[in-house]
């Protein structure tokens, strides 16, 4: 019984810790943003971004919404790689992203020391690099980074900023990048066409005109509709249904977990009444109604289940705090409705199965039962 | 008290039926003292159980104070059974988990009746057996002839004015097993009336009167002194207290 509770306390948790790590992963970068993705599944047949975009997203294209799409607050361009960075003997496999000024807000990041890139034009590239919080350690362990170049591949970058610690945001490690103006990155990896671009509307209100407007506007620059717009909403409704679901079968799966333990409370209650059919003739020749038999072994049952489950309860909060511990990033809680759900069902499956012993006690023959030593 | 009047009882086991009392005819007065004697599946258990209430009679009429008991519910059984009836059993029954004073109080716990007063009662009881000294320690921690006057207390504690007896004494040493009928005699001389069912004659002699079963039938009714008689030649054999 308290296996089975625990199981279903510590799975939910899982699910909702899962589903709301997600959700404050996302919640970091703010609701507003729309991602332009090259490519589109329906003209090409091929998945966005996996090649077969006709055309290019280049810089002038988002140059092109900067300018006509009032609605539009910020554009990041981004073109993105994994690259060596290296600063004398010291070197560091990280993921190179270029981009803009915007980037910052965009992301919800913030500048720890130093300065970002520089606002300006799109297509000027800058040997500039603002370097991760990790980067800067590693690359200038004891030292100020701050004016100082970094050779990225074949490059040399001044170091103009540092970010803030960030930790994880959507799969990245803020910490580990480096971002460098978007024109210098195109040209130092030798793209044509950007990774993707994200972009903040102004209003919430706004998010499905815009996603058309830009559609419009980059078919017409194009020629054909050839770019795939999510919005960050419907990722991440997506993703929270998917795991709300998984929280649920993994709920589902715990229940019947609880189911076998209520089978073993019946076994249990079995034992006990057969171990003391003596004792329950003796109560009958004492005087005790049936009813009073039937409510003494219920409760017995109803006790065991409730010790169970409360035994349960205890093991799976437990165990969450060991998986909070091993990993901090994930919010892992028991939802309320689980914890009180198992203890609910463990108590009802504990009575359910409880009821059927108990009758059989109160039903033994009292003669038959003191006959025995 | 006690009228049977073409009292039967029979069994199915399986396809045949079993007839473990056939057309028994007793009046016992209030007070009486009576010995139930007979071989083993003469039926003397399932007397037993008739007169305390846990059987009912196949056919014939059972009267318990002028009142019809084969017409009664369970309800109303268990409630003459609580209050009208003691039963000592041949192997005690203690509950190994609770004390002689829980055990005693257990008739209570089930009346319903307030934790002080039963504790009070328990106690009082206990006295009478003889066994104020001992209420705290368990069963195992108890002789048989102690735990006796346990269950002898417990069965009186609910003031019976019918004990049944099974065996009493047998499994018991012969000096504990006279000082529980030397108290079941006290008791009897208060009152209560004493029915009990044995193998012993040196147990036997004790009573009033004596029924000799045999079959499901009462075969034979011995006086005072037939059952000094029967103890007498077992005396002499040597092989009874």
């Amino acid at each position: 019984m308290g296996v089975g509770v625990a199981a279903v306390i510590l799975l939910t948790a899982l699910g909702e810790g899962a589903r709301e790590y997600v959700s404050t992963q996302f919640a970091n970068i703010g609701s507003n943003l729309l991602i332009v993705i090259p490519g589109k599944t329906e003209t090409t047949g091929a998945l966005p971004g996996m090649g077969g975009a006709p055309n290019d997203l280049t810089l002038d294209d988002v140059q092109a919404i900067q300018r006509r799409l009032r609605q539009v607050q910020r554009v990041a361009p981004i073109a993105m790689a994994t690259a060596t960075v290296s600063r004398g003997e010291l070197s560091r496999q990280v993921a190179v992203i270029g981009t803009t000024s915007d980037f910052l807000e965009v992301r919800n990041l913030s500048l720890g020391r130093g300065q970002f890139l520089p606002v300006g034009d799109l297509q000027r590239g800058a040997p500039l690099a603002v370097i991760g919080e990790k980067v800067a350690e590693e690359l200038f362990p004891g030292q100020n980074p701050l004016g100082q170049v970094v050779r990225i591949d074949a490059w040399r970058m001044r170091v103009i900023g540092v970010l803030a610690p960030r930790g994880t945001q959507v799969g990245v490690d803020i910490d580990d990048i480096v971002l460098i103006p978007v024109a210098t990155a195109m040209r130092m990896f030798n793209r044509s066409s950007l990774f993707r671009v994200i972009m903040e509307v102004r209003a919430y209100a706004d998010l499905d005109a815009t996603t058309d407007a830009v559609t419009a506007l980059l078919a017409e620059r194009h020629g054909e509709e050839d770019v795939t717009i999510l919005s960050q909403d419907s990722v991440v409704s997506t993703l929270e249904d998917i795991l709300g679901t998984l929280t649920l079968v993994l709920a589902a799966i715990a229940s019947i977990s609880l189911s076998v333990a209520g089978i073993g409370i019946m076994n249990v209650m079995l034992v006990s009444v057969s171990e003391r059919t003596s004792e329950v003739g003796l109560l009958k020749a004492l005087g005790v109604s049936q009813p009073q038999i039937v409510a003494a072994f219920l409760a017995e049952a109803t006790l065991l289940s409730l010790t169970g489950g409360l035994l349960g309860v205890a093991f799976g909060w437990a165990g969450v705090l060991v998986v909070v511990s091993i990993y901090p990033d994930l919010p892992a809680h028991p939802p309320g409705w689980a914890v009180g759900a198992a203890l609910a069902v463990a108590m009802g499956v504990g009575m359910v199965f409880g009821v059927l012993p108990a009758r059989r006690a109160a039903r033994l023959d009292p003669i038959m039962a003191l006959a025995r030593r | 008290m006690i009228e049977l009047e073409k009292v039967c009882r029979s069994f199915a086991l399986g396809e045949a039926r079993v007839h473990a009392l056939v057309d028994v005819d007793e009046h016992i007065r209030e007070g009486e003292r009576v010995a139930i004697m007979g071989p083993s599946g003469s039926g003397k258990s399932t007397l037993l159980n008739i007169l305390g209430c846990l059987d009912k009679p196949s056919s014939g009429i059972y009267k318990l104070d002028g009142r019809e008991i084969g017409g009664l519910d369970e309800v109303e059984l268990t409630d003459v059974r609580r209050h009208q009836i003691g039963f000592v059993f041949q192997f005690f029954h203690l509950v190994p988990r609770l004390t002689a004073l829980e055990n005693v109080e257990l008739p209570m716990v089930f009346a319903g009746i307030s934790p002080a007063e039963r504790r009070e009662r328990a106690r009082q009881a206990m006295t009478r057996v003889d066994m104020n000294q001992r209420v705290g320690h368990r069963p195992d921690q108890l002789s048989g002839g102690e735990r006796q006057r346990v269950a002898i207390a417990r069965a009186t504690v609910m003031g019976p004015r019918l004990l049944l007896a099974d065996e009493p004494t047998g499994n018991l040493d012969s000096v504990s097993g006279r000082q529980v009928l030397d108290l079941l005699d006290g008791m009897n001389d208060r009152g209560l009336t004493l029915i009990v069912v044995t193998h012993d004659p040196a147990v036997a002699r004790r009573a009033d009167r004596g029924l000799v079963m045999t079959d499901g039938k009462i075969v034979r009714r011995l006086e005072k002194s037939d059952l000094a008689a029967l103890a007498g030649i077992t005396d002499a054999a040597g092989v009874s207290p």
